[in-house]
């Protein structure tokens, strides 16, 4: 199917469903559809809307629909030793781009590079009156409008079909070496603050199990200069060791530990190892807890407010408690106001953030 | 800043200003104020006429300096029910006119929150109010060898809560970021008086990432009480090349060249031989004025890394065709490499008696392009234009050069201006980088938008504003405004661009 009628059938099916206030499921590869809560709804599948639109290496700048396979703009930019510099988890081959920037995950690198959404430029939307709208565009500095674009990252679809996206991209550091230390929690989460506030040049970090990897990467005198500085053992196999952490391949995420539901908490650097039962794995410096655990979903929730940060259900456990950190209700009243705003006849992933929503 | 004062200020449409409404609004303030709080005689509302853009002015009815939160949530509920219009102000030193008042409007400033919060060099990170200077962060850091990146070229001047409001960047941004990048958590106060958080102390927050939209909007918003600001890592070393281009696309592609190479430079700027003529007699930065272009390259880190940086900057640019290359070799002579592109602004207000500075960014490969479409300009308008370019992120600022007290100069600057920055629409950029819509862009937002974008903004709008009364005349145009500018152009017949592809 050509764009032009990829778009025209959407925007029909679009006004179908809001002409009969029936919803409707965005989806792509469908790779994080257990993400959020479930959505029923009519398919509207993006796969169909795919390429790469423009990806000039030099302008460090790539745009491509939304139905592209992931793999395929991180092949693409591989062949001119460049990458997405947050190294979005795909969660099997079948990922795109538009559910990577929907669902707004960012791998290792988040805590040295940024966030997904730091790196999105431009988005092209169809609203729920099936409405093509531009926001932001293909160059780095623009604030020309609202910053609609970075809202989309990690909306999970609920504001309209994300068609096109624009993302910086960043040269592959020229290098790379990892290392591991033996250290308890406590002393891991000191660790990491302090080398944060020194000059260097630490992309990932990993602690679980009494042991703390740690990525170094930069120019060669950098990383060498860091490798001197900080000690530790050398990791053989590293590459696989931080795909495995970003995919959740890694053993800690083995099924076996999975009766337990998957907690994620974002939670400021610092904090202390918080007094809850069950295996952590802590990634981002401190910034990122994964927590498998079967204390009860306020517990978690409470303790991650009390330590400033929230709980994400991540992966299983019971929906019914709620996927997402309830929002204080002024938020709240922004987001509805939001979703009435693109999406009037309330059809877009209806209930995948928050009831209703 | 946009030159000198000047007496060009566009007179207000039908200013809704009389003294019984400013009677009624005052009275109202002044039961939630300190006396000295609020302002309402002209000699003490003047010096708020305008920010940073001179060439806009418009005197408040009121101006309100609240000392805290709870003064800020009754000012604007108080407005919300007299439906008085409020226009927020951090230091003024914006160029868009963002902070210019509103005729029968209150200027809401945030000069009074000045405090530093808390400043935690554990967790790299400030607690700032919205008054607090964007470079007295860094130097309240610099004891625990941190800093806060964004470098605005008014860093000394202007504040938090306007950075917040403009999403400012700064020489830097390439390797670390606009404020988008470097801000955790901003405390907002509604239009309705609701104290909202948007961010946490974690790297992101549940829901819709409204702390991302919040940053840029302009003071249209909310009103910023509190940020909590990220802090980085002081680099140990920065030197910066220096090198000359006999051509200026040569010095384009040279750009081009090295962020092929795999570098991302601490710094990438350009000057064309216009800006670095006018700039080297007043500094005296050892410019080579001989030269079509000069391009400054920087490189930070470790003394190691930048050695070996420099060394592979210097091969990229001498192998595109540098003409003559220098590398700053003291801390000394890096400042004065930089001097004269950091003069630039009053180095033009040195030889022009006014000028007026653009913003356009564009995607890097249209740079001679845009440059040539500006030089055939300066033969239209008959004005001079000087151009310094943020190279490494595509950000354009020409200057252009006109003596306000000749009759109709500063029109022709103001359509100059237009013009480029339709040219940067046309060969697919934005009509502002980093200085921001304002009042200033607002009709060259009817170019880059579409209706149903324009009204997507209103809505995002209404989504926080639900009274629509924070400086409500910035930023985005209305429906008429655009069909009248849009008159203006085909009666003009300029305008070319409709036919033209757009992202």
């Amino acid at each position: 199917m050509d764009a032009e009628s990829f778009r025209q059938q959407a925007k029909a099916q679009i006004l179908a469903a809001a002409a009969e206030h029936r919803p409707l499921e965005i989806r792509g590869g469908g790779s994080k559809r257990w993400y959020g809560q479930q959505v029923q709804g009519e398919l509207l599948d993006t796969r169909g809307y795919g390429g790469v639109i423009d990806y000039e290496p030099t302008e460090l700048v790539i745009t491509a629909r939304c139905g592209t396979p992931l793999a395929e703009i991180e092949a693409l930019l591989a062949q001119h030793n460049q990458m997405l510099p947050f190294e979005p988890p795909h969660f099997g081959s079948a990922a795109t781009l538009g559910g990577m920037v929907a669902s707004g995950l960012s791998g290792p690198s988040r805590q040295a590079v940024g966030a997904l959404r730091d790196f999105v430029l431009g988005a092209v939307l169809m609203d729920g009156k099936g409405d093509i709208l531009h926001f932001g565009g293909q160059v780095m500095k623009n604030v020309a409008g609202y910053d609609v674009s970075r809202l989309l990252a990690g909306s999970l679809g609920t504001l309209g079909l994300i068609l096109e996206v624009s993302l910086k991209v960043l040269p592959r550091p020229l290098a790379t070496s990892s290392r591991r230390f033996a250290m308890g929690e406590a002393e891991a989460i000191r660790s990491l603050n302090q080398w944060g506030g020194l000059p260097l040049p630490v992309s990932a970090s990993c602690w679980q199990d009494g042991v703390l990897t740690l990525r170094l990467s930069g120019a060669q005198a950098a990383v060498s200069a860091a490798e001197k500085n900080l000690g530790g053992e050398a990791v053989a196999d590293a590459d696989d060791f931080w795909h495995a952490l970003r995919e959740q391949t890694h053993a800690f995420f083995a099924p076996a530990a999975a009766h337990k539901p998957l907690w994620r908490l974002a939670l400021p650097s610092t904090a202390a190892p918080l007094a809850l039962p069950g295996a952590t794995l802590i990634e981002w410096g401190g910034a990122q807890r994964w927590l498998f655990t079967g204390a009860d979903a306020q517990a978690v929730r409470s303790a991650a407010s009390a330590a400033g940060g929230h709980a994400t259900l991540y992966r299983g456990g019971d929906k019914d408690a709620g996927v997402f950190h309830p929002l204080a209700p002024a938020v709240e009243q922004i987001h509805r106001r939001l979703k009435a705003s693109f999406d009037p006849a309330a059809i877009f992933n209806i209930g995948r953030m928050y009831p209703g929503f | 800043m946009n030159g000198k004062t000047a007496s060009f200020a566009p007179a207000p449409a039908e200013p809704a200003f009389s003294l019984a409404r400013q009677q009624q609004v005052v009275s109202a303030l002044r039961a939630l104020l300190p006396e000295h709080a609020l302002l309402s005689n002209l000699e003490d509302t003047r010096p708020y006429e305008c920010d940073g853009l001179a060439a806009y002015r418009q005197t408040p009815m009121v101006v309100a300096l609240p000392e805290n939160e709870q003064q800020v949530v009754a000012i604007l509920k108080a407005c919300r029910d007299l439906k008085a219009p409020i226009v927020p102000r951090g230091a003024g030193t914006g160029l868009s006119g963002g902070a210019m008042p509103i005729a029968d409007g209150v200027v809401l400033s945030t000069a009074k929150f000045t405090r530093i919060v808390k400043l935690d060099p554990y967790a790299r990170t400030a607690v700032v109010q919205p008054g607090v200077r964007n470079l007295a962060i860094s130097e309240a850091a610099a004891a625990h060898d941190l800093y806060y990146a964004p470098d605005p070229s008014s860093q000394i001047a202007c504040t938090i809560g306007g950075n917040v409001a403009e999403n400012s960047g700064g020489v830097h941004c390439l390797k670390y970021g606009l404020t988008v990048h470097n801000v955790l958590r901003v405390r907002m106060v509604t239009i309705d008086g609701e104290v909202v958080e948007l961010g946490n102390g974690a790297l992101d927050a549940p829901g819709l990432d409204l702390l991302a939209l919040f940053i840029g909007s302009e003071g249209m918003l909310g009103v910023v009480t509190e940020v909590t600001v990220k802090l980085i890592p002081k680099p140990q070393a920065a030197r910066v090349i220096m090198a000359s281009f006999d051509d200026v696309v040569k010095s384009g592609n040279a750009v081009a060249n090295v962020i092929a190479a795999g570098i991302i430079p601490a710094g990438l700027e350009m000057m064309d031989r216009t800006s670095s003529r006018m700039v080297e007699p007043f500094v005296k930065a050892g410019y080579d004025i001989d030269a079509a272009a000069i391009l400054l390259c920087e490189s930070d880190g470790t003394s190691e890394e930048v050695e070996e940086e420099i060394g592979r900057m210097s091969a990229v640019l001498n192998a595109s065709g540098a003409t003559r290359i220098e590398v700053s070799t003291s801390e000394a002579e890096r400042l004065r490499f930089w001097s004269g592109r950091k003069n630039a602004f009053p180095a033009a207000g040195r030889i022009s008696p006014d000028y007026y500075c653009m913003d356009g960014t564009i995607p890097r490969k249209n740079l001679a392009q845009v440059l040539l479409g500006i030089e055939q300009m300066e033969g239209k308008y008959g004005l001079r234009c000087a151009n310094v370019f943020h190279a490494g992120d595509g950000n354009l600022h020409p200057l252009i050069l006109f003596d306000a007290n000749l009759p109709g100069e500063f029109h022709r600057a103001e359509e100059f201006g237009a013009e480029i920055l339709e040219l940067c629409v046309a060969v697919g950029g934005t009509i502002t980088g980093e200085h921001g819509v304002g009042i200033e862009k607002i009709n060259s937002m009817c170019v880059q938008f579409s209706p149903l974008e324009r009204e997507a903004f209103f809505n995002v709008k209404r989504a926080f504003d639900t009274a629509f009364l924070l400086n409500p005349d910035k930023a985005i145009p209305t429906l008429q405004r655009c069909a009248e500018y849009g008159k203006m152009h085909v009666q003009r017949g300029q305008l070319k661009f409709a036919e033209l592809p757009r992202f």
